[in-house]
């Protein structure tokens, strides 16, 4: 068994490492700031590298090629073990924070689920708020892919792990031939995005720290903010506008920002089926809302009731998560609706959570053939996305997707109403970390926060971001018992 | 006219089939002895066995003093390095390649005489496709050819009590069609020809063919029968190479359906087509027929590789409702015998492809030919040159002209112009004619009076 493992370990030292390197920027800022966190950052920062660097000397003599297997157990691994150091600087910064919620908060982050247990964020040190945002922008695009194009190190199983990460149904795209350099390409556009989006913010008026922590947020499709009133603190609509247009940006496929790049064309966006279903379903719900807003005098001005509905539906609905008024004193369908839309509407390769608009567009693709094989019984109907013909068994995988998506969501809720939680919060609480959306409904709304959750209440919302984000099948392959079979 | 054919298939031996009738030198290579040795039993040519790209074979043929080369085999590439080493090892003077793949055809500058030196590029499937499209764009018609790249057509058409101008005379379209010029180039009754004047009557049967602009096509074809309703509804049986295309180019604008037996090249086609209703079984099953409403189908168009197949799936689709059947039949004794029966167009692959090929066969300039009537009637577009003294057609009126029994000048077609033939039009140089020549034994005595006489040069 260990023998197995070390292989494994090997490459989660180095992985660990890479990643305790990165507290360092929250550590400069510390350090220079005076701000209260040196300490902590210090001691995380040491204990995160010193770990990574034992398990990698250990694995070091069984190193070898990962196999597929190897590849799945590495990214649980990896996204399971990463948030524990991720908490260590909250810990350490506040000794009487639980290590539930210390945990659940590192991995609201590392999922960019947006998701807190924290309150009084505009009293926490910059460097708190920085590391929480940061880490939404390294899990929003994957930590594994941060890897790949960082290190050569994952060899032939890499591949497998990238895929293992990929938030879509349709793994095998390949945007260049080497994986190496697929990874590299994302990145290059998620930090070119990051960076227009930091420009845009700080020059709508944002101070550049609270531009730098939201661009990072809003990329990751996240959510965190430093400010208790969330993106409501700044009371702007330039800036409401910029966010919720760079939060669609973000809930588009990054192969198709990466193609547009690189072509220096717009043709792709035209080509790529999701977008036009997932910016009219979006826009046209916000319109939608607003009108039912308005209707039902909760804003006495219809371009007021737009605002609001507007950003707040593109905010919960890209799974980024900011609000800007209570939506939890809406009627009741709003608050509803949004959830829904949480669920399915970003792209595929987005960094956005839920069963992603591509599963979606199967799933209604998929009864549509149903139906026509109803009147013509012979017909040979593919099913086709945009040009491309997906195979069936894409459309099988995806039927069982959302069969255990369902089910997950169903059981956690029930497990959360066991103890003792109302329906609505328990089923919204579900439905928004799976999505990795964030705020929910009931006693989780845009709000308040998660810190009404009991200890065991916290660790299964914990585990259901990680469902989420791993896209189910990853996680729970790892958890049966043929997994672990010879 | 010393001729090569390379590629004993389908398209070959039916080439084959036609040049030697015509009396040319055919040799025909091939890979497959059988093929070769069944062609020369039943006609007069020569074959030789071996691969059609190498020189040595080409040789072997009579590249040396060849006029023509028509490499037809299956294989694109096959046949452009034959045509690239006919040019230069063997300088044959013309070269015909076929060639299916678009990805090819769409760069033209690789037939030029630097590159792939490929005189004429003939695309059968294309050609057959693009017949049957025209045959459901007007359901009326029996055949319809294009001249002057599609500014003027002939269409031929069986009038049908009914239509204002059964029964009539000739010279009485005039008055129906004010303003609008057609002109009947030849009347075939009870498989007679008779030769069209002002006077004659239509009757109920004639088998009718009128040339005019193609903007006038349809306002003619009313005249002579009662209009159908358009089509909608299309049915193809064979998801071959020719079905595929039919419903790639039909499918913008009809309901398409298209029945395959294997189910292999059904998930293909389904792939590839984006709005046919592509349906996995065999077009000569009943049941499905009628499942899939074969009452309400406009045409239905059998285009298997296998004529019986085609024969039957198309009587069956006729006596289940279907209002016009088209088959695709290769046999020409199964042909002849089908025609006009209970099959509305029985389509001889041969027909329709070897219009291009006798283009440049034939002497004289001639821009377009196209074969009528199952290979017995032509009509021609030729060139005239020369001024009055050389040719026998510069500077004269039509009625001057004198033209073989039967022959008729449909129409002149001017720079950009489409003129109706009258019997006073002046000939000028340069103008493309359009003729039709019921027999085709006069077609030499036409060559002759396109050919510009000596004292010209």
């Amino acid at each position: 068994m260990l023998r197995r493992l070390l292989p494994i370990l090997h490459v989660q030292g180095m992985i660990i490492l890479v990643f305790g390197l990165s507290m360092l920027a929250p550590l400069l800022l510390a350090e220079i700031t005076k701000d209260g966190a040196e300490r902590a950052y210090d001691l995380a920062a040491l204990v995160t590298v010193s770990v990574g660097l034992l398990l990698w000397l250990l694995g070091h003599h069984w190193r070898r090629d990962l196999k597929t297997r190897d590849g799945i157990l590495l990214v649980v691994l990896t996204w399971s073990v990463l948030p524990a150091f991720a908490a260590l600087p909250l810990l350490f910064y506040m000794p009487d924070l639980s290590v539930a919620d210390a945990y659940f908060e590192a991995m609201s982050g590392l999922t960019a689920t947006g998701a807190t247990v924290l309150s009084g964020l505009d009293q926490l040190p910059n460097s708190i708020n920085l590391w929480r945002a940061q880490l939404h922008w390294i899990g929003g695009l994957g930590v594994i892919v941060l890897v790949a194009a960082v290190l050569p190190l994952l060899g032939v199983g890499g591949r497998q792990m990238l895929k293992a990460e990929m938030p879509t149904p349709m793994k095998d795209n390949k945007l260049t031939p080497r994986m190496a350099e697929t990874a590299k390409g994302l990145w290059v556009v998620y930090i070119l995005l990051t960076l227009a989006c930091i420009g845009v913010l700080w020059a709508l008026g944002m101070s550049f720290f609270d531009a730098v922590v939201h661009a990072f947020s809003i990329l990751g499709l996240g959510g965190f903010s430093s400010h208790d009133a969330s993106l409501g603190y700044f009371d702007s609509v330039a800036i409401e506008a910029a966010v919720g247009i760079f939060a669609l940006i973000a809930g588009i496929n990054f192969a198709t920002h990466f193609a547009a790049l690189r072509g220096r064309t717009l043709l792709s966006y035209r080509h790529d089926p999701e977008i036009r279903w997932f910016l009219g379903f979006v826009l046209i719900s916000g319109v939608v809302l607003a009108l039912l807003l308005w209707q039902r005098d909760v804003f006495l001005e219809f371009p007021e009731a737009l605002r609001y509905a507007l950003f707040n539906t593109v905010s919960v609905a890209t799974t980024l998560g900011f609000s800007t008024t209570d939506y939890g004193q809406w009627p009741f369908f709003a608050g509803l609706w949004m959830m829904f839309l949480c669920s399915f509407s970003t792209s595929a390769g987005s960094t956005g959570g839920g069963i992603k608009m591509m599963r979606a567009m199967l799933l209604y693709k998929q009864v549509y053939r149903e139906l026509k094989k109803l009147i013509h019984p012979d017909a040979q109907i593919p099913l086709r996305l945009g040009e491309q013909i997906v195979p069936n068994k894409i459309v099988y995988a995806v039927l069982a997707f959302l069969f255990i998506y369902v089910a997950s969501i169903v059981s956690l809720s029930f497990v959360l109403s066991f103890t003792g939680m109302d329906v609505l919060t328990s089923f919204s609480a579900v439905v928004a970390c799976i999505n990795n959306t964030g705020p929910g409904l009931g006693n989780v709304g845009p709000a308040s926060t998660y810190a009404v959750l009991s200890d065991f209440q916290t660790w299964v919302c914990s585990f259901a971001m990680l469902l989420g984000r791993l896209e189910l099948f990853t996680l729970l392959v790892v958890l049966t018992p043929a997994f672990w079979r010879r | 006219m010393k001729i090569i054919i390379l590629g004993a298939g389908q398209v070959g031996s039916n080439l084959a089939e036609h040049l030697v009738r015509e009396g040319n030198d055919l040799t025909v290579v091939d890979l497959d002895a059988e093929k070769l040795a069944n062609l020369q039993e039943r006609f007069d040519l020569r074959t030789i066995c071996g691969q059609a790209s190498h020189p040595s074979v080409l040789r072997q043929a009579g590249a040396d003093d060849a006029d023509m080369l028509v490499a037809v085999t299956l294989n694109d590439e096959t046949n452009m390095v034959a045509c690239k080493l006919a040019g230069t090892l063997f300088n044959i003077p013309t070269k015909i390649a076929r060639i299916r793949a678009l990805d090819y055809t769409k760069h033209a500058q690789l037939f030029d005489a630097e590159h792939f030196g490929v005189d004429h590029v003939i695309a059968p499937e294309q050609e057959i496709t693009d017949y049957l499209r025209k045959l459901i764009d007007y359901p009326e018609a029996l055949q319809v050819v294009d001249f002057g790249g599609g500014r003027a057509r002939l269409v031929a058409m069986k009038a049908r009590a009914g239509g204002p101008l059964v029964g009539h005379e000739l010279r009485d379209l005039q008055k129906h069609l004010p303003g609008l010029d057609a002109r009947v180039a030849a009347i075939f009754r009870r498989d007679r020809t008779i030769v069209p004047e002002g006077r004659t009557v239509i009757q109920d049967g004639d088998e009718i063919f009128f040339i005019a602009a193609t903007e006038n096509i349809r306002a003619v074809m009313k005249e002579m029968r009662r209009g159908d309703k358009s089509v909608r509804r299309v049915m193809i049986a064979g998801g071959g190479n020719i079905g595929q295309r039919l419903a790639s180019s039909l499918e913008a604008d009809y309901e398409v359906k298209l029945i395959d037996r294997n189910k292999k090249s059904t998930e293909r086609l389904a792939s590839s087509l984006k709005k046919t209703l592509v349906l996995t079984g065999d077009a000569t099953d009943e049941e499905l027929l009628l499942q899939e409403n074969v009452e309400d189908m406009d045409v239905f168009c059998a285009l298997t590789n296998d004529d019986e197949d085609n024969i039957m799936s198309s009587l069956l689709a006729k006596r289940l409702g279907a209002r016009k059947v088209i088959s695709l039949i290769n046999r020409s004794t199964y042909v002849d015998l089908l025609q006009g029966g209970e099959i509305d167009i029985a389509l001889s692959p041969a027909q329709a492809t070897i219009g291009p090929l006798l283009t440049h066969i034939r002497r004289g300039d001639m821009a377009v030919v196209h074969s009528l009537r199952r290979g017995a009637a032509e009509a021609l577009e030729a060139v005239v040159h020369g001024d009055e003294k050389a040719s026998k057609l510069v500077g004269r009126r039509i009625e001057q002209v004198e033209m073989p029994e039967g022959v008729s000048i449909g129409a002149v077609l001017r720079g950009s112009q489409v003129i109706i033939a009258h019997h006073d039009t002046v000939i000028e140089a340069d103008d493309h004619l359009i003729l039709f020549v019921p027999n085709k034994r006069m077609i030499p005595k036409v060559e002759k009076l396109f050919q510009v006489g000596f004292g010209f040069f």
